[in-house]
């Protein structure tokens, strides 16, 4: 169990960059699409508070992967 | 038999205010087309909602900065006062937004105010369950906790049960004539909810300054033991950081966006993809709730024997898995295609009312269709009837308004009551989790954030997130489920992986 708990641990640890790659892809596209005063504030409100939780969930798992979770 | 009764004082005085302060919350997000009209710029009435769900959307950021300040203050001067200073804030904020002039009164200084208002609503939020939470949890015996910290877990939901139950009375007392009362109510009634709120808190600030300070900080204090730096206890030092983050990722996401959507987007959803009457959008919740609020207090006390960790987890699963049927039963309840029309009873009117200054008019067609199991479908389509034959309105606008007949409204109740077992099952034992999560010097502080990114954030940005998806993926109805059935699921997944089943409490 131990082992699969780091092995999980790389893809929470990919898994916040991917976040952040998709959220701003995603809001550059929509921005684009629909430039305006509220699709930047929306788009822009995303990107601000999700970026320090898709890196809060890298450093889950870099924990993960250096087993600090094992029982 | 005297610290029984003490801890149900305890109970009674931390839930009163914590579900006054749900309340307060929630007003703002029930009456957010009301207050569009209000406070935003009317040209365009797609921007002022959005405007107000934006704003909406702040009262829940700012959440976790509410966490910060209020749990640091709380783990260094002591729950009690911390909380009761939460209250005051709240409670004056929503006064204040009830006494806000309109737009059309003050110009852009109303929106600021409102917006400036609503934040400091989400700050004294985020520092108020916390302190709550915390409290009962530090008066409660140790085996106990997750029975009687979810009475506290009840408050949320209750506040959105009372929160709905107060707009809908004031809706239809200000007029005998029902139209002439929802007329009142969107010019000025909207505003009674919010002035209310001050008896509430008044009440609430009364009970709770008889409280005494938690017994656990209290003996932390005594011994000189309280920490010294919380923020950095809690988030500078790996041991804590890392539950705190296991919290987040393996818990409070997942329950965040299960709530969110068991009860805010279900009526959302209800009222603006099925088209339902707003009354009978908002009575279904009410009825589901009513009859779903006991299972907190089930599934709490249940923790306090099985472990907290599964019963949060099976509630997520379920929700990830069931939800696009359920949700689908709603739209296909509410699909007339599928009903018999009784085509003699249908009816149909044109009013056409004159542009001042101009020769145009404004033209309303309301048309009604019975169907045999006693639905009635009311269109209502306006546009304008121009002078020069050569000119039309390009894209009408339509509004429908279903009333559902009582067999189908009642399956429509039950739908959501699953949704809200879902709610009472990752929610009722969280409370009891995040407290044993953390150690009593950084209690406040360490619980509080990871709550209110995975409530707040997470849970409370969800309406919004799922309309813009369904507003991006316009072909699919239920596009708007796939932002919380895939969190659920990172949620479950993190949580059956890296939760302790085993052991209920890790700190006293």
């Amino acid at each position: 169990m131990n082992q699969i708990k780091k092995l999980a641990g790389i893809i929470w640890l990919l898994l916040g960059p991917a976040c952040i790659y998709f959220i701003v892809r995603a809001a550059a596209h929509e921005i684009a699409v629909k430039p305006g005063v509220d699709t930047v504030v929306q788009w822009g409100v995303f990107v601000v508070i999700f970026i320090p939780i898709a890196i809060g969930m890298s450093i889950f798992g870099y924990y993960a992967l250096k087993g600090e979770y094992n029982h | 038999m005297k610290k029984e009764n003490k801890i149900w004082q305890v109970i009674t005085a931390s839930s009163l205010g914590t579900l006054i302060e749900w309340y307060d919350f929630y007003i703002f997000g029930s009456l957010a087309t009301v207050i569009a009209g209000q406070f935003f710029p009317k040209t365009n009435p797609t921007a002022a909602l959005l405007s107000t769900l934006a704003t909406f959307a702040a009262g829940f950021i700012v959440r976790p900065f509410g966490a910060l300040f209020f749990g640091r203050l709380g783990d260094l001067v002591g729950r009690k006062y911390t909380f009761l200073l939460t209250l005051v804030l709240m409670g004056g904020s929503t006064f204040a937004i009830g006494l806000v002039p309109s737009y059309e009164s003050i110009g852009f200084a109303a929106p600021i105010i409102v917006l400036t208002l609503r934040l400091l609503q989400g700050l004294a939020l985020g520092g108020e369950y916390g302190g709550a939470a915390t409290y009962v949890a530090e008066h409660a015996p140790v085996g106990r906790r997750g029975y009687y910290t979810s009475w506290i877990q009840t408050t949320a939901t209750l506040g959105l049960f009372v929160s709905l139950s107060v707009i809908l009375f004031t809706r239809h007392s200000l007029d005998v004539d029902p139209a002439v009362s929802i007329a009142k109510f969107n010019a000025w009634g909207w505003r009674i909810p919010f002035l209310f709120s001050i008896v509430l808190v008044g009440v609430s600030i009364y009970i709770r300054l008889k409280m005494q300070e938690s017994p656990l900080f209290s003996k932390l204090k005594s011994e000189g033991a309280i920490s010294a730096n919380p923020l950095k206890e809690s988030f500078g030092h790996k041991e804590n950081l890392k539950m705190v983050l296991l919290a987040l990722f393996g818990a409070t996401m997942g329950q965040g966006v299960v709530w969110y959507t068991g009860q805010f987007y279900a009526q959302s959803f209800i009222e603006n993809v099925c088209k339902i009457d707003f009354d009978q959008s908002r009575t279904i919740l009410i009825w589901a709730i009513l009859f779903g609020t006991p299972l907190f207090v089930v599934f709490g006390s249940w923790s306090d024997k099985i472990g907290r960790k599964w019963i949060m987890l099976v509630g997520m699963f379920l929700a990830v898995v069931t939800y696009n049927p359920l949700f689908k039963g709603l739209l296909d309840l509410s699909d007339t295609a599928t009903k018999t029309e009784v085509v003699a009873a249908a009816t149909s009117k044109i009013n056409s009312v004159s542009i001042p200054n101009t020769q145009n008019f404004v033209r309303t067609a309301l048309s009604t269709k019975s169907y045999t199991d006693g639905t009635i479908v009311t269109t209502t389509t306006t546009d304008t009837l121009y002078a020069n034959p050569m000119q039309t309105t390009i894209k009408p606008v339509v509004k429908i308004s279903k009333v559902l007949a009582n067999s189908v409204y009642w399956k429509m109740v039950l739908i959501v009551f699953i949704m809200i077992v879902y709610v009472t099952m990752v929610y009722g034992p969280i409370a009891a989790f995040l407290v044993e999560l953390f150690p009593t010097k950084i209690r406040y502080t360490s619980m509080s954030l990871p709550y209110h990114i995975g409530n707040g954030v997470f849970g409370g940005l969800t309406p919004f997130i799922a309309t813009l998806l369904t507003t991006m993926y316009t072909a699919d109805a239920l596009a708007g489920l796939q932002y919380p059935i895939i969190v659920a699921a990172v949620s479950v997944i993190i949580g059956t992986l890296y939760l302790d089943s085993k052991i209920n409490i890790q700190h006293d």
